[in-house]
C-alpha cells in the first residue's frame, strides 16, 4: 500500500453556501466519501484550507500574496489516503465531492521517500 | 440574542452544550486523542471534513442511555478492586464529593483519594473500550454496579451533607440508574428488579422522616399516612419482577424487610419476628457489620435489652463498627431501656461525635 495525496482545487464553495441545504448536503458527501475510506482503513487524513495566505519566495524571503484571488487555482484542502496503485487512487479520487463543479479539479500525487 | 431563564427543552439545550463542548476538547488536542475510539473514528474526527459529521454519528441522543450504562461497566473492570470501582462510579458518574465517598465506605478523605488515583492509573495505562459485558461476566460485574447504585442511594437517604439528612437528588439519580438497568435487556437480572423495589420501599416512607424544620422524627413517631403508596406499589411490582432465578440476592432480602416497614399499620405492630428472620438470612448470606447491627436491633424488640447487649459485645467486626455512629446510638437506646442512663448518655455523646451531619446530631 502507499500513499497518495489529493490536492483540491477549484469548485464554488461560496456560491453553494448561499443555500445552507445544499451546502450541508455537499458536506455529508465529503464525510460519506472520507468514511467509506476509513471504513476500508485507507484514510490517512484531511484538512480544508483557508482561502487567504501569502507566498514566501527564494533567498530574500520576499513575501508576496500570491495567486489567491483566482479562485480555481487555489488549493481548497488535502487528503491523505491509501491505495495499491495508482489507478486505484484515480479510481477514489472520482469519487470526490469537489467534481461536483465543473470548475473542480483533483490533483493526484503519489507520496514517495526522499532520494 | 438576549438570554433569559431556562431553555424551552432544557435536555436537548444541555445536550447540545454538551457536544459544543466535546468538539472543542477534540480540536484542541487534535493530534492526541486519547479516547475510546476505532482508528477509522479517530482519523475522521481529526479531519475539518469530517469532524463534525463523524460526532452527530457518535452522538445520538438514543445511544447515550446506552453509553451510561457502558460506562458504569468500563468502570466496574475486574482488574480494578471493588472498592476502586465504586469509588470511580460515585466519583465520574454520580458527582460525589471526596468527603461523601469516605463516609459510604467508613474510611478516610486520604484514602479515597489514593484509591480514585490508583484506578485513575489503570485506566490510563489500559486503554478502556466501553462496552457492556459478555453474558458469563454480566452477572458479577452487573453485581459491582448495583453495589454502588445502593451505596448512592443511601449516601442521598442518610446524607453526609451538614445540614441536609435527605438529599433526593442522589436518590432519584441512584433511581434512574437502576432503572436504565431495570429497562435493558442485558441486564435484566433478579437482583436489578429487587433493588429498585428497596429502593421504592425505602422512598416510600422518606417524606415522613424529617419535620418542617429538617429534623429527624424516628420511625416509632413518623406519621404513616405520609408514606408515599404509590412507591410502595411500585416496589411491589418490581418485587413480583424480582421474583425468578435460582438465586436470592441480599437486595431482595433488604427489600422484603423493608416491606415489613411499609405495610405495619403503626410502630408496635411491625413484625419484628418476620423481620429478625430476614436479617438472620441477610447475616448469613452476606455479613456486614451494619447488616449485624440492624438485626440486633430486630433482637433488641423480639428479645429484649439483655440478649441485644450481649449480642453487640460479642460481635466480631466490633473495632470497626466504634468508628460508626449508629453502634453508640444503637447502645444508648439498649442502655436506657435497661435504665443504666449514666452509659446511655456516654454512649449517645459518642454518637453525636461521629456523625457529621447536623441534622443526625439531633436526635
Amino acid at each position: 500500500m502507499k500513499e497518495y495525496m489529493f490536492l483540491f482545487r477549484g469548485g464554488d464553495s461560496v456560491t453553494m453556501k448561499q443555500s445552507p441545504e445544499k451546502w450541508q448536503a455537499h458536506m455529508q458527501r465529503w464525510g460519506a466519501w472520507m468514511g467509506a475510506l476509513a471504513n476500508e482503513g485507507k484514510f490517512v487524513g484531511a484538512q480544508p484550507l483557508s482561502r487567504e495566505g501569502k507566498h514566501v519566495i527564494g533567498t530574500k524571503k520576499a513575501v508576496t500574496d500570491g495567486p489567491f484571488i483566482e479562485g480555481k487555482e487555489v488549493i481548497g484542502g488535502y487528503m491523505i489516503c491509501k491505495a495499491s496503485s495508482f489507478e486505484e487512487a484515480m479510481e477514489i479520487s472520482k469519487g470526490c465531492p469537489i467534481l461536483e463543479f465543473e470548475t473542480g479539479v483533483v490533483e493526484v500525487r503519489e507520496i514517495t521517500e526522499m532520494a | 440574542m438576549e438570554v433569559q431563564g431556562i431553555p424551552d427543552n432544557p435536555s436537548a439545550w444541555l445536550f447540545r452544550v454538551a457536544k459544543n463542548k466535546a468538539i472543542d476538547v477534540i480540536r484542541r488536542n487534535k493530534f492526541s486523542i486519547q479516547f475510546d475510539f476505532t482508528e477509522g473514528e479517530r482519523r475522521l474526527l481529526t479531519s475539518g471534513y469530517t469532524m463534525s459529521g463523524t460526532m452527530d454519528t457518535l452522538w445520538k441522543e438514543e445511544l447515550i442511555d446506552d453509553d451510561m450504562l457502558r460506562m458504569m461497566f468500563a468502570c466496574c473492570r475486574p482488574e480494578i478492586s471493588a472498592e476502586g470501582q465504586i469509588t470511580l462510579i460515585l466519583k465520574t458518574l454520580c458527582g460525589f464529593s471526596t468527603a461523601e465517598i469516605a463516609k459510604a465506605f467508613l474510611t478516610s478523605e486520604e484514602n479515597v483519594t489514593k484509591r480514585l488515583y490508583r484506578t485513575k492509573e489503570f485506566f490510563r495505562e489500559n486503554k478502556t473500550k466501553l462496552e457492556i459485558p459478555s453474558v458469563d461476566e454480566l452477572k458479577s460485574r452487573t453485581n459491582v454496579v448495583l453495589n454502588s447504585i445502593y451505596l448512592l442511594f443511601n449516601e442521598g437517604y442518610n446524607s453526609t451533607d451538614a445540614d441536609q439528612l435527605i438529599r433526593e437528588d442522589l436518590i432519584d439519580e441512584a433511581m434512574l440508574l437502576c432503572k436504565l438497568l431495570t429497562e435493558n435487556k442485558h441486564t435484566q437480572l433478579s437482583e436489578v428488579f429487587a433493588l429498585m423495589a428497596l429502593m421504592c420501599f425505602h422512598s416510600a416512607r422518606s417524606s415522613s422522616r424529617l419535620t418542617t424544620e429538617g429534623e429527624i422524627i424516628l420511625l416509632p413517631y413518623q406519621d404513616r399516612s405520609k408514606w408515599n403508596m404509590e412507591l410502595v406499589n411500585r416496589g411491589n411490582e418490581y418485587m413480583n419482577k424480582a421474583a425468578f432465578g435460582k438465586e436470592i440476592s441480599t437486595y431482595h432480602l433488604e427489600a422484603a424487610i423493608s416491606y415489613e416497614h411499609c405495610i405495619a399499620p403503626d410502630f408496635s405492630q411491625t413484625n419484628w419476628p418476620q423481620i429478625l428472620k430476614l436479617y438472620e438470612w441477610l447475616c448469613a448470606l452476606s455479613s456486614s457489620p451494619v447488616s449485624e447491627l440492624n438485626k440486633i436491633v430486630a433482637i433488641l424488640h423480639v428479645h429484649g435489652p439483655e440478649i441485644a447487649l450481649s449480642m453487640l459485645n460479642n460481635m466480631a467486626e466490633k473495632k470497626k463498627l466504634e468508628k460508626y455512629y449508629l453502634y453508640h446510638s444503637l447502645l444508648g437506646e439498649i442502655y436506657s431501656q435497661l435504665t443504666e442512663y449514666a452509659k446511655a448518655q456516654s454512649a449517645y455523646e459518642e454518637a453525636i461525635h461521629l456523625t457529621r451531619s447536623e441534622t443526625e446530631k439531633k436526635c
